[in-house]
């Protein structure tokens, strides 16, 4: 009888023929067993378009299925697979090995999130302050009844803040943010970028809620203007730039 | 036990009370006045003399000169909000904890009003014949 090939075997860059390899090394941590983060290298075989994420599913499939590794889509939409490469937070399945002009790559778990093992973290901290700042539209009118209409959006209106809802919570600013670093009570670039996203929206009535959520001691005003936030994230959202417009409301320059 | 002033307890609940961005936008106006006021108190420094600006003598006569008193009075006030504010900042931002941040706020209202006590104390003594 025929076999028929496992759904679960996946397609790697080792399977196709390789023209170059590089040096992966990767950050191994478990809480539970090390007192300190060791790395241990592999030689992966890379081609021009091999990301990071396939580097290290080859390294799982081919040397040690034990890294400890978060994705799903990878296509940049899951915000699963941040992780710091190179020293920079990006995306896993979104930076090419050939963009990084390295012989060597360094992956290591995302600064500022509790680690669980390797390079998978904690999203807890980043959930909650999401959660903290109402991320939904706040309306009196909220039953869909059957004479409902729909709301309305000029194109310029939809301008304020469609590039915010970008956001995927990949988390990537929260880890390249040098307040969340220090602050463990920092409600973090994620949330504000998301608080501004539906404060600016001409549909939503619960920003004086929302401003009075973030205008507390470890709130908006511990962002010192870094713009690392705005550099890293993959998604074009600019956290930075969300939160000066959302100090523009605090201070009465916007209404 | 140790009884605080009444304007003290006064002014700690007021803190307590204001909102981040009440005490940021102090801290903003502060910064900005006293730019302007301390550019005023450096002209009249040059006007005056760098050199003996120290000296005794013409302290004592700056601070008997009443306008200029007021005007080094108000400097020493809003550099004491805005320093004091600064610092509480920094130490929220080191560490974090309800009894710390409650300690660090009182703590820096607590410094402030010491030291714009103690900076108007010497004015006082100027112009009551103290000293
Ligand atoms: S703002 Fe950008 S970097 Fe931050 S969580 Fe959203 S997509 Fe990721
Ligand atoms: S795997 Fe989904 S964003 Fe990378």
């Amino acid at each position: 009888m025929a076999q028929t090939p496992s759904i679960a075997e996946e397609k790697t860059s080792s399977a196709v023929s390789s023209s170059k390899s590089i040096t992966l090394r990767i950050a191994r941590f478990n809480p539970q067993k090390d007192s300190d983060t060791s790395f241990m290298e592999f030689k992966v075989p890379v081609e021009k378009w091999t990301t990071v994420l396939e580097a290290i599913l080859d390294v799982k499939k081919h040397f040690d299925h034990s890294v400890a590794v978060r994705y799903s889509c990878r296509q940049a939409t899951c915000g699963s697979c941040g992780m710091v490469i190179n020293g920079k937070p990006r995306l896993a399945c979104f930076t090419k090995i050939s963009e990084l002009n390295s012989d060597t790559v360094t992956v290591e778990p995302m600064h500022n999130f509790p680690i669980i093992r390797d390079l998978a973290v904690r999203f807890d901290r980043l959930f909650n302050s999401h959660h903290k700042v109402k991320p939904y539209l706040i309306r009196d009118d909220t039953d869909v009844s059957s004479d409902t209409k729909e709301i309305l959006q000029s194109p310029e209106e939809l301008e304020q803040f469609i590039q915010f809802s970008n956001c995927i919570k990949c988390g990537l600013c929260n880890s390249a943010c040098p307040t969340m670093a220090t602050d463990s009570s920092f409600v973090g670039p994620q949330a504000l970028a998301q608080a501004y996203r539906y404060v600016a929206d001409s549909r939503d009535k619960g920003k004086d809620n929302r401003l009075k959520i973030i205008d507390e001691s470890h709130g908006i005003w511990r962002c010192h203007f870094a713009g690392s936030c705005s550099q890293v994230c993959p998604k074009g959202v600019d956290p930075a730039m969300g939160i000066q417009l959302l100090r523009g409301y605090m201070l009465g320059f916007r209404s | 036990m140790l009884r605080l002033p009444w304007y003290t307890e006064w002014l700690l609940c007021l803190v307590n009370k204001m909102r981040e961005s009440h005490i940021m936008k102090i801290h903003y106006g502060t910064a900005l006045a006293a730019i302007g006021l301390v550019a005023v108190h450096i002209l009249m420094r040059l006007t005056q003399g760098f050199a003996e600006s120290l000296e005794y003598e013409s302290v004592i006569e700056n601070y008997k000169f009443l306008p200029y008193a007021g005007l080094l009075e108000i400097i020493l006030i809003l550099l004491s909000i805005h320093g004091f504010n600064g610092l509480r900042v920094i130490l929220l931002e080191l560490k974090q904890g309800r009894i710390y941040e409650k300690a660090v706020s009182y703590g820096c209202v607590a410094a402030m009003i010491g030291l714009i006590a103690y900076g108007s104390r010497t004015i006082i003594m100027v112009n009551t014949g103290m000293i």
